[in-house]
């Protein structure tokens, strides 16, 4: 996996809360057998005027010009400011897959879907909880400024605009640690092979139906 | 010793080892494993080389992208097809029991688990797909997991983890005539909404909850996705036992007996304590209807769709304004106004058997309207299909004009050829009524099994209570009278 340290990035701002992972990918592209190439069907739907179909090329599909993404200004961006329960729905990893690809590595929401949330430190991608009231400030900020950015840190846990004071903002150590030094969890959990063992042993004993 | 919630007893009895911090190596005891989320997994474990950490543990079955008719014929689509042949292929190279899609124990993953014994009291059953929540009905711990976690199951038997929390929602008194595990579910997440459940695991309990069937408790536990929980459970009881008991994956004999008195312990205790506790009264509960693009968009039957006017929060009001736009419904339309186009009945939400026999009760010897284009039924497993065909149910749907398919997913997420056109309307008994959910453009109305048969034979939503006071109490003799016929 990617390391994750620092992030100097353009904001763009998806104003609307319970955004599924059904929106960020459609089930279409979920046909593929490979991890890569969703970034230019990311929000396929709200992206493009016509209907998207896996292997066609997107570089000629008609762009919906009011979808945020599509504004200029927005092309570069890296972060993505949401609303509640952002990635909520199937637990496809697809989204954060196509997140990832089209360029995003950091997204800020008051509240994320459990699975959505989870899959996005297994790809690089950071997550960030913020409060409602704060969050609002950047979103307006975003909305009045050409080109806004943020800075964020993991190590030292804060997000700082580039004319403001830094927010700070909470990351589960482990899932820090291994974003920091891109950590492959399996690798990890192969360290305790032998704590493995032994539990399925107890447990074959206690509970041998299980087995 | 301190009390625990059934929750904390499956998270400790399934500790690897943890750390300082609060994570932890989590035991899986069953891996179940679809076609959509796993190749990747698998091509994963291929490029470093590793195994599988043990066969027996997973179970693989092809559901999303399979036809529902003329099966024989194979997979038209190719990419669909490839989908599903590297399925069978990677479970041939792992040595994965597999039913595959010719197999009549095929069907829906999460209706498969259970059907088959796969799934088990106190278990911890993981399967990359969101409504793994399913499982939980039987007092296993059960969620679904990205593709990353699959492919780490499948090298190691393990997930890094942190805790949930606790929570619990009692539903008590008794369920009114009419009113279904699907209304109990869509009721709740009206309630707390899509994120009222975020970072929890809800336990269900109360009369009213040890009063459902096991096919309710589980239509119950896998809607609880769609209220933001990692998980949804309901303690184990002896109508638990007696479904679990003489399935193919069953203990047997003295390890049935030793099973037996293990899962006795598989409830809260009763001093537990819970981060969050929620009481309904269940005769409030009326037949529910979702009206926009989340499932917590929804309003009993005799309701109408609300005016985003009278929604205070901001955000709130502008993605009601958008869901109105995109249902293209007008706030103050009584919902019995509201015509679908098309009727799906299915899904891991509602294909069970039971599912089917109220929707069929409720058919009777009644037609589908004529402004209905399609309605379908699709069973959740060939074991659902062939025990209804024995029952004569799909002759009560054929005979009524409603199309009796193979099992699959099917039109619940259409990424096979079941799909709404861009702008039609259907009244589903799944679970999801996202924007393009069924079919981009497509406008999704999540029911129960009865009210979506009644509507397919009204045309129009109606208020199912209305429909089977007027029923006999088992399917097929009387043709139920619907108050404005279409
Ligand atoms: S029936 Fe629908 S919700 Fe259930 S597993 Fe299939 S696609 Fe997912």
């Amino acid at each position: 996996m990617e390391k994750f340290e620092k992030l100097n990035g353009i904001v763009v701002p998806l104003d609307r809360p319970n955004v599924d992972t059904d929106a960020i990918i459609p089930k279409q592209f979920l046909k593929s057998v490979k991890r890569s190439g969703f970034g230019p069907n990311l929000f396929d739907e709200w992206r493009y005027l016509d209907h998207g179909e896996p292997g066609q090329d997107n570089s000629d599909r008609p762009l919906n010009p009011k979808f945020i993404l599509n504004h200029n200004r927005y092309h570069e961006a890296q972060i993505l400011l949401a609303r509640d329960n952002f990635g909520c729905g199937s637990s496809r990893e697809h989204a954060p897959w196509a997140l990832v690809d089209y360029g995003i590595k950091v997204i800020i929401a008051p509240s994320f879907a459990d699975i959505f949330f989870n899959n996005c430190f297994k790809n690089g991608l950071l997550p960030i909880v913020m409060e409602r009231t704060v969050l609002d400030g950047l979103f307006q900020q975003t909305a009045d400024t050409d080109g806004y950015r943020l800075l964020v840190d993991l190590e030292a846990q804060t997000v700082t605009p580039s004319n403001g004071e830094p927010i700070g903002f909470e990351v589960d150590t482990f899932r820090k640690h291994c974003l920091l030094n891109g950590l492959d969890d399996i690798s990890l959990t192969l360290e305790h092979v032998d704590d493995i063992r032994a539990y399925e042993q107890r447990r074959q004993q206690e509970a041998p139906w299980l087995f | 010793m301190s009390a625990k919630t059934l929750y904390d007893k499956i998270w400790d009895s399934h500790i690897v080892r943890c750390g300082e911090d609060g994570t932890a190596l989590i035991y899986i005891d069953r891996h179940l494993v679809h076609e959509v989320t796993s190749p990747q997994a698998f091509e994963g474990l291929r490029l470093a080389g590793r195994t599988l950490w043990r066969q027996g543990a997973n179970l693989a079955v092809p559901d999303h992208n399979v036809p529902t008719t003329h099966r024989d014929q194979g997979i038209s689509d190719p990419v669909s097809r490839t989908q599903v042949e590297t399925l069978d292929q990677n479970c041939d190279e792992f040595g994965i029991q597999e039913f595959s899609m010719l197999d009549p124990r095929q069907g829906i993953v999460h209706i498969v688990g259970p059907e088959q014994g796969a799934t088990l009291p106190g278990m911890t059953v993981v399967c990359g797909d969101s409504h793994t929540s399913t499982h939980g009905a039987f007092g296993a711990l059960a969620f679904g997991i990205g593709t990353s976690e699959v492919e780490h199951v499948l090298a190691t038997q393990c997930l890094i983890q942190r805790k949930s929390k606790n929570m619990r929602i009692r539903v008590e008194s008794e369920l009114p005539c009419g009113v279904t595990a699907k209304d109990i579910a869509l009721a709740i997440i009206g309630h707390i909404g899509t994120a009222g459940g975020n970072r929890h695991v809800i336990e269900f309990a109360g009369s009213a909850i040890t009063g459902l069937s096991m096919e309710g408790r589980m239509t119950l536990c896998n809607m609880t996705i769609e209220a933001g929980a990692r998980a949804g459970m309901v303690a184990v009881d002896q109508k638990t036992i007696d479904y679990v008991q003489g399935r193919p994956f069953s203990p047997t004999d003295d390890q049935w007996d030793q099973a037996v008195l293990a899962w006795t312990d598989l409830h809260s205790d009763d001093d537990a304590v819970f981060d969050v506790e929620l009481v309904l009264d269940a005769t409030d509960i009326v037949p529910q209807v979702t009206w926009g693009t989340s499932p917590e968009m929804v309003v009993p039957i005799s309701g109408k769709v609300p005016d985003p006017n009278d929604e205070p929060d901001a955000v709130k009001q502008s993605a009601m304004k958008k869901a109105l736009a995109y249902m293209d419904l007008e706030s103050g339309t009584a919902i019995v106004d509201i015509k679908p186009d098309k009727v799906f009945i299915g899904s891991c939400t509602n294909g069970r058997v039971e599912d089917l026999r109220e929707a069929a009760a409720v058919v009777g010897d009644g037609q589908v309207a004529g402004n209905i284009k399609l309605a379908m039924v699709v069973p959740g497993s060939g074991l659902v299909k062939q025990q209804a065909e024995q029952e004569g149910l799909d002759r009560i749907f054929l005979d009524a004009g409603f199309e009796w398919r193979d099992p699959g997913c099917s039109m619940c997420l259409a990424m096979n050829a079941d799909r709404l056109e861009p702008g039609e309307r259907c009244a589903s008994t799944s679970n999801r009524n996202f924007e393009g959910r069924q079919g981009q453009g497509g406008r999704t109305h999540l029911v129960s099994p009865a009210m979506a048969a009644a509507a397919a034979i009204a045309g129009h939503f109606v208020d199912i209570r209305e429909v089977q006071r007027s029923l006999p109490q088992r399917h097929g003799v009387h043709r139920p009278r619907y108050p404005l016929e279409g």
